[in-house]
């Protein structure tokens, strides 16, 4: 198997198990196994859900530390548009690029700039492009990950264009090296990025060539540093702060910004991962080719919202918003000389040099009979789990413990509820004649006054019922949401009384009719209708 | 022995009406054959033509049993529904022929490609259907 680099590491001495990162996975990449997490390489997507879940911070970004800067003679810091919502309104790019130099790079670069000739790069290659539609972005590192792990048939959607911080990279290692005599490798390229994808982007591009970049120092590391460097700029007249900035470039940082300032009509922006995969779906099924343009971001509302940032994402959304708009009153021109890039990209400036390679996951192998009698086993091991996706057993839903089975990775033993026996006490009394005992109220139409009840178990926990009742078993509780009929169902429970006179949600009710699970209500509380109960099964010869 | 026979089959009810749900089932198709490492292309014509064949369900018919079966050399997709059936196959394979309603077309449905497109996404396609009575879908793929 392929060996994959991800841009998170798991601090085991941080980890306490808490199994937050494994819930919000949204690509079920992470197990915990005993008692700690970990990252099952070919299915992470490098998307940082996980860092932002971790209560305990065991979940680290690999970004470079500072001291990177010192093995190269001379660095340069490029900066993500998303750096520039970080700050309040007063604070422009200018001054944030003129601290990224007070910080200790030689020199700093806004990448806005080539963002927006790689807009214009794009509008021309989507009037002349043939191939299939829509065409997808690939400006997000995540989004082009999970196109090839989850969407191996839509590579052919993205656009074959490099991306802004590469080109970027590339022109600035070209002139630099001209302008200082230096080798390409002497100079240190780091980008400042807001999100871990990016790192990973560089240490192993998803085309699996290099990167021109030599590093990613996070926003969230240097925020404070460049706050307190930004006090010594001196403040620029209002009108130099705007020049050289790039209108089309800035609006990068948020979710649909290519396409706003492409004005782009006929174009579907969206963000999140899992709206992004309703997307791709629609695109897999035929249903999306009249459009032409698809742009995605793995973050809510786009970069601003990368899980190394620092602003609250509204905030720094409305920040570039208002830049914009800024930039539009004062009629600041495209800084993107368009004739110039019309050029370089006749001169295939613009291109990738290598073709992206879709990269499925084959959980089962190689081999198809292999695999086909291996799915048949996760099948019938699926079929015969709680599928309450409860995540105890350390995988995060009963369908992948099914699949960790099958390929070794966990027993079925690790699943508690297979450890529960669910053998009642032996005695027994029908559910009618307890119902006119306790004089408890039917709360639902579905009846079954035949069934044989074993006895009674008071509890309000979920867990704890799921983990000590057992079948046949009246199940005396004061909670009435829909979560209890799953339960009942699961342990074969009698029924459910509800005390206190308490109403279940119509949602419940609906539920035990589908279910068939026999809701009962009473006026006392648990305590009395416990000893009522235990009066009338447990205590009898 | 239970896992001995190399084809794997699975089945899906389908509603009509059901919007909602609308194609989860070619989902789930795709998700299998995924999981068992088919090329991805080949996944995508599949999952092409059970999601128009889902949907026809849902638009038209009252209810469907959807089967998947895996073998060695092919993928077979059969859908048997219970609804109005056809009346005029050969039309209804015409590009742009359509009995939606003006609701479906509001949603982006009923542009009279569905069959058409089913096959067109299939090595070998079969159709059958008795008015009043249902129609029957035979989707085959060939792997290699």
């Amino acid at each position: 198997m392929d060996h994959y680099t991800h841009s998170l590491r798991i601090d085991e001495e941080k980890c306490n198990g808490h199994m937050k990162c494994m819930r919000v996975c949204p690509t079920q990449a992470i197990r915990v196994r005993n008692g700690k997490a970990i990252i099952k390489e070919e299915k992470c997507i490098d998307c940082g859900e996980c860092i932002t879940a971790c209560p305990t911070g065991a979940i680290v970004p690999l970004t470079d530390p500072f001291g990177e800067l010192s093995k190269f003679r001379h660095t340069v810091a490029l900066s993500s548009p998303a750096l520039y919502a970080q700050f309040g309104r007063e604070i422009m790019p200018s001054k944030i690029l003129a601290g990224l130099k007070k910080l200790g790079f030689d020199d700093s670069f806004d990448l806005a700039i080539t963002c927006g000739e790689a807009s214009l790069a794009l509008h021309t290659y989507l009037e002349e492009s043939s191939g299939p539609q829509p065409i997808i972005s690939n400006a997000c590192p995540t989004v082009v990950r999970l196109l090839q792990v989850r969407y191996p048939s839509l590579i052919e959607h993205i656009t074959p264009l490099e991306i802004p911080r590469e080109l970027a990279a590339r022109e600035i290692k070209k002139k630099k090296s001209k302008q200082y005599g230096l080798k390409e490798k002497e100079i240190g390229i780091f980008y400042i990025t807001p999100c871990p994808a990016k790192m990973i982007a560089i240490k192993q591009p998803a085309e699996k060539s290099r990167s021109y970049l030599d590093g990613a120092i996070s926003i969230s590391d240097i925020y404070g540093p460049l706050l307190y460097a930004m006090e010594n700029v001196e403040k620029d007249r209002y009108h130099e702060t705007m020049e050289g900035m790039c209108i089309l470039g800035i609006s990068w940082a948020v979710e649909g910004g290519i396409c706003r300032s492409l004005e782009m009509r006929n174009s579907i922006s969206v963000s999140g991962i899992s709206e992004t995969m309703k997307v791709f779906d629609d695109i897999e099924r035929g249903r999306l080719q009249h459009i032409d343009f698809v742009e995605a971001h793995s973050c809510p509302h786009g970069c601003v919202g990368g899980s190394l940032t620092v602003e609250n994402l509204y905030t720094s959304y409305n920040k570039i918003l208002k830049l914009i708009e800024t930039l539009e009153i004062e009629q600041v021109s495209v800084c993107a000389d368009y004739a110039k890039v019309i050029k370089r990209y006749q001169e295939n400036y613009f291109f990738k040099a290598r073709k992206l390679k879709p990269r499925p996951i084959k959980p089962f192998g190689q081999d198809l009979a292999v695999a086909i009698r291996k799915r048949k086993e996760k099948d019938s091991i699926y079929a015969d789990l709680p599928q309450i996706d409860c995540g105890a057993c350390g995988s995060p839903t009963c369908l992948t413990f099914a699949e960790d089975v099958v390929t070794g990775e966990a027993k079925l033993s690790d699943c508690i509820l297979k450890q529960i026996p669910t053998a009642g006490t032996g005695k027994k009394m029908k559910v009618n004649e307890i119902r006119k005992h306790l004089h408890l109220k039917k709360l639902t139409a579905y009846d079954h006054p035949d069934m044989d009840v074993t006895g009674g178990y008071t509890s309000d926990l979920l867990s704890d019922v799921i983990a000590h009742s057992n079948a046949g078993n009246l199940w005396i509780t004061l909670q009435t949401h829909q979560n209890i009929i799953a339960v009942a169902k699961l342990k074969d429970l009698a029924g459910i009384i509800i005390v206190n006179n308490r109403e279940p949600d119509e949602e419940t009710i609906k539920k035990a009719e589908t279910e068939k699970v026999m809701l009962m209500g009473c006026k006392e509380r648990a305590f009395q209708i416990s000893a009522k109960l235990f009066n009338l099964i447990d205590s009898k010869d | 022995m239970f896992f001995q026979n190399s084809a794997l089959s699975e089945s899906f009810e389908i509603k009509g009406g059901d919007f909602n749900r609308a194609g989860s089932v070619s989902t789930k198709i795709k998700e299998t054959l995924q999981d068992i490492g088919i090329d991805s292309n080949i996944i995508r014509r599949a999952a092409i033509a059970s999601y128009e064949a889902e949907m026809n369900v849902v638009m038209y018919a009252r209810k469907a049993d959807f089967t998947l079966t895996l073998t060695l050399a092919s993928i077979l997709i059969i859908v048997k529904d219970e609804g109005k059936g056809i009346t005029d196959i050969e039309a209804a394979m015409q590009e742009g022929y359509s009995t939606a309603t003006t609701e479906m077309r509001e949603m982006g449905f009923g542009a009279g490609m569905g069959l058409p497109n089913i096959k067109r996404n299939a090595d070998d396609f079969k159709i059958t259907s008795v008015p009043g009575k249902g129609t029957v879908l035979e989707i085959l793929i060939y792997l290699n």
